[in-house]
């Protein structure tokens, strides 16, 4: 790369635009970011971040099952991320074992599998790229998947916005008052596993479970107010996408790191220098004691 | 006596069983209440209290016994919006970006369409209950940056905004200052008048002398129930809290 090619910003972000497999990065990976952004918000305020990493490793055999079968690969996850989630209840329910350890052991048993999987069915499956993600290499019918679970989640996230809402603060009263607790509980599950399967193109398996987690904390640091929460949760996760694809096309970086990289940042800088909950505004006010 | 009429109960618990996987959190417990009844639930802490209020709700599923609900199950009541659940302060999370308005509003949820948004007469019913526990000052707070008592009083609004005709309140007057709980008094009257009934979780003694026309003494079971000046004993008291002396609870002045 020549050094003069990003002297300016104009052909720093332009020349990558060029390309038609980085135009559709940018378009897809925005996409995933938006909605895994949406979802995020409701995922951290529910303590949620332990079972979204869960989900989305144990989606794993999933995907290779799918794979090998000529199926949706995402028809595969979704069905091994809710059954993790359901096999994760059944053992807490039977047995004298803490939930987190059951989480632990469940999600590593099924992300185990998922590998074992991968070496004994003999298929032109790219383990690097489930693990890592790929998203400059993104296929067409994978794109199809992509657009229509994205519109999938966002739609029902949209229509029960202000239940689920209800659901992360104040389960009790949301049952006190006849709105099935039951239902949206499933509902942010089966959200939260088809937004793993998206987001794993992104980033990949490991790191899926950041692109849950990482733009709501941000948010969380920056507003008291849940709407705004949401919007900055999208557009973090948006912004952080764009940054980590252009860096990882102009440095050669791995692309689903530095996505990942660029949310970590993003959540840093709110740490260090939100209004309110940053730290510096903390220091203010311990010095005010001295 | 042959046929009860259940309408004339506002709750109507008949030997009510709660087990949590095996455990037993409560058994044969039994409570009747009527329109403007305010009954103090009295217990220790795991005597089955917030049990017996889950079991009310429909948030657990009793194991045994009927719930009557103004003679109807707890399914029609949720349905209905007849109960309405005030938590205790450490039962929420404060830090949750949510303002006083939108906690209120949630009050109105039941009876709202399946995308929640408000109508002319929600908004005024939320206006008027913020207007009662005296927090219009406080519409767009986040509940994080309010004191304890106004949080407590921001979901007892929500319990008024809802309408119901039942009130639980979970430990209604720990943790509040004195103006929160003068007005919560004022309230229980305003309610009693009303003809709302309320069954009310404490830990503090003098309160159900003060407030409670009855009392319901658990632990695990019904220990006794009645009239608070028949019931509420020291004899009744220190079987309630397994042995201890109701000197030590009370102070000497009883």
């Amino acid at each position: 790369m020549e050094l003069s090619s990003f002297l300016t910003l104009d052909s720093f972000i332009r020349d990558p635009l060029t390309h038609d497999f980085m135009r559709k990065a940018l378009l897809m990976s925005s996409l995933v970011a938006a909605v895994c952004g949406f979802l995020s918000s409701y995922l951290t305020l529910k303590g949620w971040a332990l079972m979204g990493d869960a989900v989305s490793h144990s989606v794993m055999p999933g995907v290779v099952v799918a794979y090998a079968l000529g199926l949706p690969f995402s028809l595969g996850a979704f069905i091994f991320g809710v059954g993790s989630v359901a096999l994760i209840g059944f053992i807490k329910q039977k047995s004298r074992v803490k939930e987190d350890t059951v989480i632990g052991l469940v999600f590593t048993g099924f992300f185990a599998l998922g590998i074992v999987l991968v070496s004994k069915i003999k298929s032109n499956i790219d383990l690097h790229s489930i693990l890592f993600g790929s998203p400059l290499g993104i296929s067409l019918s994978d794109v199809k998947q992509t657009i229509f679970i994205s519109l999938l989640v966002v739609i029902l996230l949209s229509i029960f916005r202000k239940d689920l809402m209800l659901y992360c603060f104040d389960p009790r009263h949301a049952k006190t008052v006849g709105i099935n607790v039951f239902f949206l509980h499933y509902l942010l599950l089966t959200c939260l596993s088809l937004a793993a399967v998206v987001g794993l193109q992104s980033v990949g398996i490991i790191l899926v479970v950041a692109m849950l987690i990482t733009p709501g904390a941000t948010a969380y640091l920056l507003t008291d107010k849940f709407d705004n929460m949401t919007i900055i949760s999208v557009l973090s996760a948006i912004i952080s996408s764009l940054i980590g694809i252009y860096v990882s096309f102009w440095f050669d970086l791995e692309t689903g790191g530095s996505i990942v990289l660029a949310q970590t940042f993003i959540f840093l800088f709110a740490f260090l220098f939100a209004p309110r909950y940053g730290i510096f505004k903390l220091k203010k006010l311990f010095a005010g004691y001295k | 006596m042959e046929s009860i009429n259940y309408q004339n109960f506002r709750i109507d618990a008949e030997n009510i069983c709660v087990d949590y996987n095996g455990k037993v959190a409560l058994y044969d417990a039994n409570l009747r209440l009527k329109p403007g009844q305010i009954c103090g639930l009295v217990g220790m802490n795991g005597a089955g209290k917030t049990t017996f209020f889950n079991a009310l709700t429909g948030f657990v599923n009793i194991s045994k016994g009927k719930i009557r609900i103004n003679g109807e199950s707890v399914r029609a009541a949720q349905k209905d919006q007849t109960i309405a659940y005030v938590p205790q302060n450490e039962g929420i999370d404060s830090q949750f970006p949510i303002s006083v308005w939108d906690v209120v509003m949630m009050g109105r949820y039941g009876s709202m369409n399946i995308f929640r948004c408000p109508r002319e007469s929600d908004v005024q019913a939320v206006r008027d209950a913020i207007e009662r526990v005296d927090l219009t000052d406080h519409l767009s707070t986040p509940i994080g940056n309010l004191s304890g008592g106004q949080r407590k009083r921001t979901f007892l609004a929500r319990a008024i905004a809802q309408r119901a005709s039942i009130l639980l309140l979970d430990e209604p007057f720990s943790g509040v200052d004195i103006r929160t709980e003068k007005l919560i008094s004022e309230l229980f009257i305003q309610f009693k008048n009303e003809g709302k009934t309320i069954l009310l979780s404490t830990h503090d003694m003098i309160h159900v002398r003060e407030f409670c026309d009855l009392v319901l003494l658990i632990n695990k079971t019904v220990v006794a129930y009645g009239e608070t000046s028949e019931v509420f004993t020291p004899e009744n008291i220190t079987t309630t809290f397994g042995g201890i002396s109701p000197d030590f609870l009370f102070g000497p002045e009883s």
